[in-house]
Parts: C-alpha cells; structure tokens; sequence
C-alpha cells in the first residue's frame, strides 16, 4: 500500500530538492579550473589578473565556504572594531532602525491623513493631485533634498524612508475608510455613535486590513529603498556594508548581506502577514 | 394602559421623494402623499410591489435619510436625524463581523447607556441574547452563524436598547420558511412582552397577516400612494403554525393579495382623476367576511384561540 503524502509534504520535499540543485549548480560553476586555466590561458595574463588560474576562479566562494562564511559572521555578529569592521548584526540593527523610525513616522502621519482624505470627498479632492504627484517620485530622488536640508546622513535616510512609506499606507487607509459598508455605518448612526468611538470602534476595525495591507506594501519598499539610500549615505547600515564588502572585492560577504537583507525582509513580511491575519475578518 | 389618544405615537404628513430626472426632463416622483399614524404599541406591516418606495419612507422614518416634501413626528417631535428612539433591524442583518454576537449586541448597550459599566453591560446584553435565543452563541463571530442566527443577532440588538419604535425592513426576507417560522413566533413574543411599537416593510402576505395589527398597502410607483390600511382583526397570541385556520385568515389574505395583484396598478391611473380619494381607504374584516357567512359562523370569532390549542 502506498501512503499518500500531505500537500506540505509534498511542497517540502520538492524545495528541498530545489535547494540540493541550486547547490549542485553552483558547487559545479566554483570548481576549481586549474587544468582548464592552465592549458588556455596565457600565463602573462593568469599572473596579472594576481595568481594562477585556480585563485581567478576562487573569487566567487564554493557553496562550502560560503558556508564557513555565514557560520564565522553569525557566531560573532556583534563585534565592533571601528567603521570599517562591524559584525552584521549591528549593521542590519543600524538598517532596521531607520527603516522602522521612518516607517513609524509615516504611519503617523499617513494613517490620521488617510482618515481624512476617505471620510470626505472635499479632502480627498483636494490632497489627491499632490498625492499622484509625489507618488511616482523615487524616494532617492529627495535624498540631495533631505542632506541639504536635515545635514545629517542617518536622519536623511531616514526621511527617504518616510517619504517612501508614506505612499501606499495613505492610499489604503484612504481606501479602506472610503470603503466601510454602508451598513455598519448606518448602525453606529441609530446608534448616535460619537465620532471618536466610530473612528476606533467601527472604521477602524473595518478598514484595518486595507491598512494593514498598505503597511505590508510599506514595510517592503521600505527594506528596498534602505539598502540604497545606506550605499549613496554610507558610514553604517547593512547597504554600506554590502558596498564596502564590493570596494573589498570580497564577493563571499557580498553574498552573505545578499542573504541576510533576504531573510530579515522575509521576517519583516511575515510579521506583517501575521499581524493582517489578526485584524482580518470574514463577512 | 392609555387608550390610543388623539396625538398619535408616530405621524407623517405629506411624505414625497422625488428625484430629478436623469435625462434633464420631468422630475420623478417615486411616491407622495403618504400620510399615515401608528399609535404605540401597534405593529405595523407595510407592503407593496418592488419599487415603490417602501426602504426610502423607512430609511425616513429612521432618520437615516431625509424626505423631499413633508414631515414625520415622533411623539411630538420632528424627525430629522437618526436617534436611539429608533431601533432598525436591517434587511442584510449588519453585523460588525470583528465583533462577537455578544459583543455586537453590548456596542449598542454600550451606546445606549455609555456611563454604564462592563458587567452592567454585558448582563444586559446576555438578557437580549437569551431573549432570541442565542445564549451559548454569545462567543462566535457572525461569520460562524447560520442566516437565521444572525438575524437574531440583530433583533437581539435593536430591542437591548429598548428603542420608543422598531423599524424593520424585510427583516426575514433572505431566511427559509422553516427558520423564519420559528423566529416570527419569536418575534411576536417579544412585541408582546416588550409592547413594542413596530413598522414593517414585508412581500409576504402572510407574515404581515401572522404579525401586524394593521397593514398598509402601497399602490405602485411612480406617484405611489399608501391605497388602503386594512385593520388586521385575528386575535392574538397568534403563532405562524395555526394563523391559517382563523376565520378571518382567508379574508385578509384574499383581500391583500387581491390588492397586490390586481388594485395596485389601478389606483396609478385613478390618482389624477378628480375627486380621487387622496387618504387611504381602511377596510375591516368585518366588512370584509359579511359575504362569507358561512366562514363567519363556524367559529366564534372572540376565542379562536382555544381551537388552536386544541388542534
Ligand atoms: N438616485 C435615484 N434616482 C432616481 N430614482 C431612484 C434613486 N434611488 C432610488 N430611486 C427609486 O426609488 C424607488 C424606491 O426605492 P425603494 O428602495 O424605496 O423601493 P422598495 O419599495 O423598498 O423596493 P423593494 O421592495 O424592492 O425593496 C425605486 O423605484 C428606485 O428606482
Ligand atoms: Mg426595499
């Protein structure tokens, strides 16, 4: 008799053998190419490019020693000796700060205006020309903006977080207080609901999973644009790190940021897809 | 008891709605010269065909919309806004689907008497629950309901604040005859016990029959009317499984469904013909029954209800 697997099961099973394929693939590119280097390159070439033919192919690590890699950086991730030197976690701290300040502060400022703009045609014909104005703007194209005005590097990338948060969280929680059924609306005022209680007992958990979908949306771009913004700012964060690693030529701590900003971003979303399942509800 | 007096509980004079024309012409008028009383305590059923304005005089009366020509008082005072004296049942029940059935029941308590405390609250809602018969329900959300349920949830909800007058609108309307069997019964117990003031819209003759004192039949649009009120005579307590063998039963039913059928569309092209009748007719079973003797004579009308026990 056979046993059937489960649909995770089977889900499971086939990313593990996507895994072992990816590491296949790449195990085959690294090898080493000593023979090969040797017998078509020229030698004057192989010794300027710095090293035998096998050091030329050992720039992009061995699935093995990006292993090594990961293991040394996460069992130290806090160590700090000097700008240049500091352990990873530190870096993404620096990062996840300012996405986090910044992001905080458009949820201030966006959610209350968001409220404004869906609760009254009036505003939301008046605040919607700059909003598709300023929505298509890179949020790098205000960073000159920000150093000249802010004179301080961390605060700059800040506000360019702030700036490209704002967007999608305006627009949903717009979209999502216009959009409360009638219905309930219609019950808080038989009800002579104050305006206070309505906004916190009704349209806000009726609108919270727009919000928190525009949040989602967010906190997404909001990851995207820091590793920017920390490679033109510099000094800290992990886009500096991953910039500085390049300037090392290091590839191997490349790699590593690569997979570190890919995995807290993963946190970062799952987080918020926890959170919109908690506010979510079912008609 | 006080008997219904000259002022009566609700009245509404001269009603009309009237929306300009979508290709610039004629304005039109969906309904106008609505004029009719409830006193307190009485349960009033509304019926007409689709169209003809029947959510619009109700969403009015509600306050939640507003009237193009005339007025409505409420116990001496105009209408013009939603209140708490108004309680509405509506049609699509309007649950908060993030709240629990207790918790949507205790928001309107809560709204009712705000200087309340939780646990005063909450018994007081509980009572309501019990009331229409959800208690050990009070933890689930709308979304675990069946129809029926929620819709008792909201029953639930418009008496807990007590309300001076209930306004409903196809309240059963989306229900199956089983299930709407049982919470019309239901209904009629608590109207009873609460001596509730009620305006009902309804399609179906026979619960209007089953629930109302009086029922008022609105001619079709436009420049609809209400055409005729007929006074609802079958005794009470009434319940939904043995109305039918009143004797009064078939002529109400007959004469309502006559209406609907056939008097709704005549009453349209009477209405500008001079000396057209411009409040309604009221019609009386008895006067109804004098050609049916026989029906008449079979049972005493006084004490129907011993027969229902029996049966
Ligand atoms: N914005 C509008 N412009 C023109 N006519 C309208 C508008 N809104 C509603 N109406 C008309 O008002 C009339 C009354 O609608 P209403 O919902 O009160 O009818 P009803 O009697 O409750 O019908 P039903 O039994 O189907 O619920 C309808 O004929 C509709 O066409
Ligand atoms: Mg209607």
């Amino acid at each position: 008799m056979k046993t059937r697997l489960s649909l995770s099961q089977k889900s499971g099973l086939l990313s593990l053998g996507l895994f072992a394929a990816i590491l296949l693939v790449w195990q085959l590119l690294t090898l080493p190419e000593t023979h090969v280097a040797a017998a078509n390159v020229d030698p004057e070439y192989a010794a300027l490019m710095g090293g035998g033919g096998a050091k030329a192919a050992s720039g992009f690590p061995t699935p093995a020693a990006m292993a090594q890699t990961v293991w040394d950086k996460l069992s130290h991730p806090f160590y700090d000796n000097g700008p240049n030197d500091k352990g990873i976690g530190i870096q993404l701290g620096y990062s996840l700060a300012r996405v986090l300040g910044g992001f905080f502060l458009a949820a201030v400022v966006a959610i209350p205006l968001g409220f404004a703009i869906g609760n009254s045609r009036v505003v939301y014909q008046a605040i919607n020309p700059y909003v598709q104005l300023l929505k298509p703007i890179s949020p790098l194209a205000w960073m000159p903006l920000a150093l000249y005005t802010i004179k301080d590097a961390s605060a700059s990338s800040i506000f360019v977080i702030f700036i490209c948060s704002l967007w999608p969280m305006l627009i949903n929680t717009a979209h999502g207080v216009a959009n409360v059924k009638k219905d309930w609306l219609d019950v808080s005022r038989t009800l002579e609901v104050n305006p206070l209680r309505k906004a916190f007992r009704v349209i806000l958990p009726a609108a919270a999973p727009t919000i928190l979908a525009g949040m989602r949306i967010s906190m997404g771009i909001a990851w995207l644009v820091i590793v920017a913004a920390e490679m033109l700012v510099g000094g800290t964060g992990i886009g500096y790190f991953v910039w500085n690693e390049w300037n090392n030529l290091s590839l191997t701590n490349v790699l590593f940021a690569i997979l570190m900003i890919g995995v807290v971003g993963m946190a970062l979303d799952s987080l918020f897809g926890v959170l919109g399942k908690r506010v979510a509800y079912q008609e | 008891m006080t008997s219904p007096s000259i002022h009566p509980f609700l009245q509404v004079e001269n009603l009309a709605r009237i929306y300009p024309s979508p290709t610039g012409g004629e304005p039109v008028t969906v309904f106008d010269h609505v004029n009719f009383r409830i006193h307190k305590g009485e349960f009033v059923c509304v019926t007409g065909h689709s169209g003809c304005g029947k959510s619009t005089i109700l969403n009015i009366l509600a306050g939640l919309d507003s009237a193009s020509l005339g007025n409505v008082f409420m116990d001496g005072r105009e209408v013009s806004g939603p209140s708490l004296d108004r309680g509405v049942i509506f049609q699509s029940h309007a649950l908060m689907p993030w709240l629990t059935v207790l918790e949507n029941v205790a928001f309107a308590v809560k709204s009712r008497w705000p200087a309340r405390n939780k646990q005063q609250v909450r018994e007081h809602a509980m009572r309501y629950i019990e009331l229409v018969g959800l208690k050990g329900a009070e933890y689930k959300l709308p979304s675990q309901l069946s129809g029926g349920m929620k819709q008792r949830v909201g029953i639930a909800r418009a008496f807990s604040i007590e309300p001076k007058m209930l306004l409903m609108d196809e309240p059963f309307g989306a229900l199956d005859a089983l299930t709407r069997g049982v919470i019309q019964d239901e209904l009629l117990k608590i109207c009873a016990e609460t001596q509730q003031t009620v305006f009902m819209i309804t399609h179906d003759v026979d619960e209007a029959i089953l629930l109302s004192d009086k029922i008022m039949l609105m001619s079709n649009g436009p420049h609809a009317r209400i055409a005729e009120i007929v006074n609802n005579t079958l005794p009470r307590p009434r319940e939904s499984s043995a109305i039918h063998k009143q004797p009064h039963y078939y002529p109400i039913r007959n004469h309502l469904v006559d209406f609907l059928v056939s008097r709704s569309k005549l009453f349209g092209s009477l209405r500008d013909a001079p000396g057209a009748p411009s409040s309604p007719t009221v019609f009386d079973p008895a006067d109804l029954i004098e050609s049916e003797p026989e029906a008449f004579s079979e049972l005493p009308v006084g004490k129907p209800h011993i027969h229902l026990v029996n049966a």
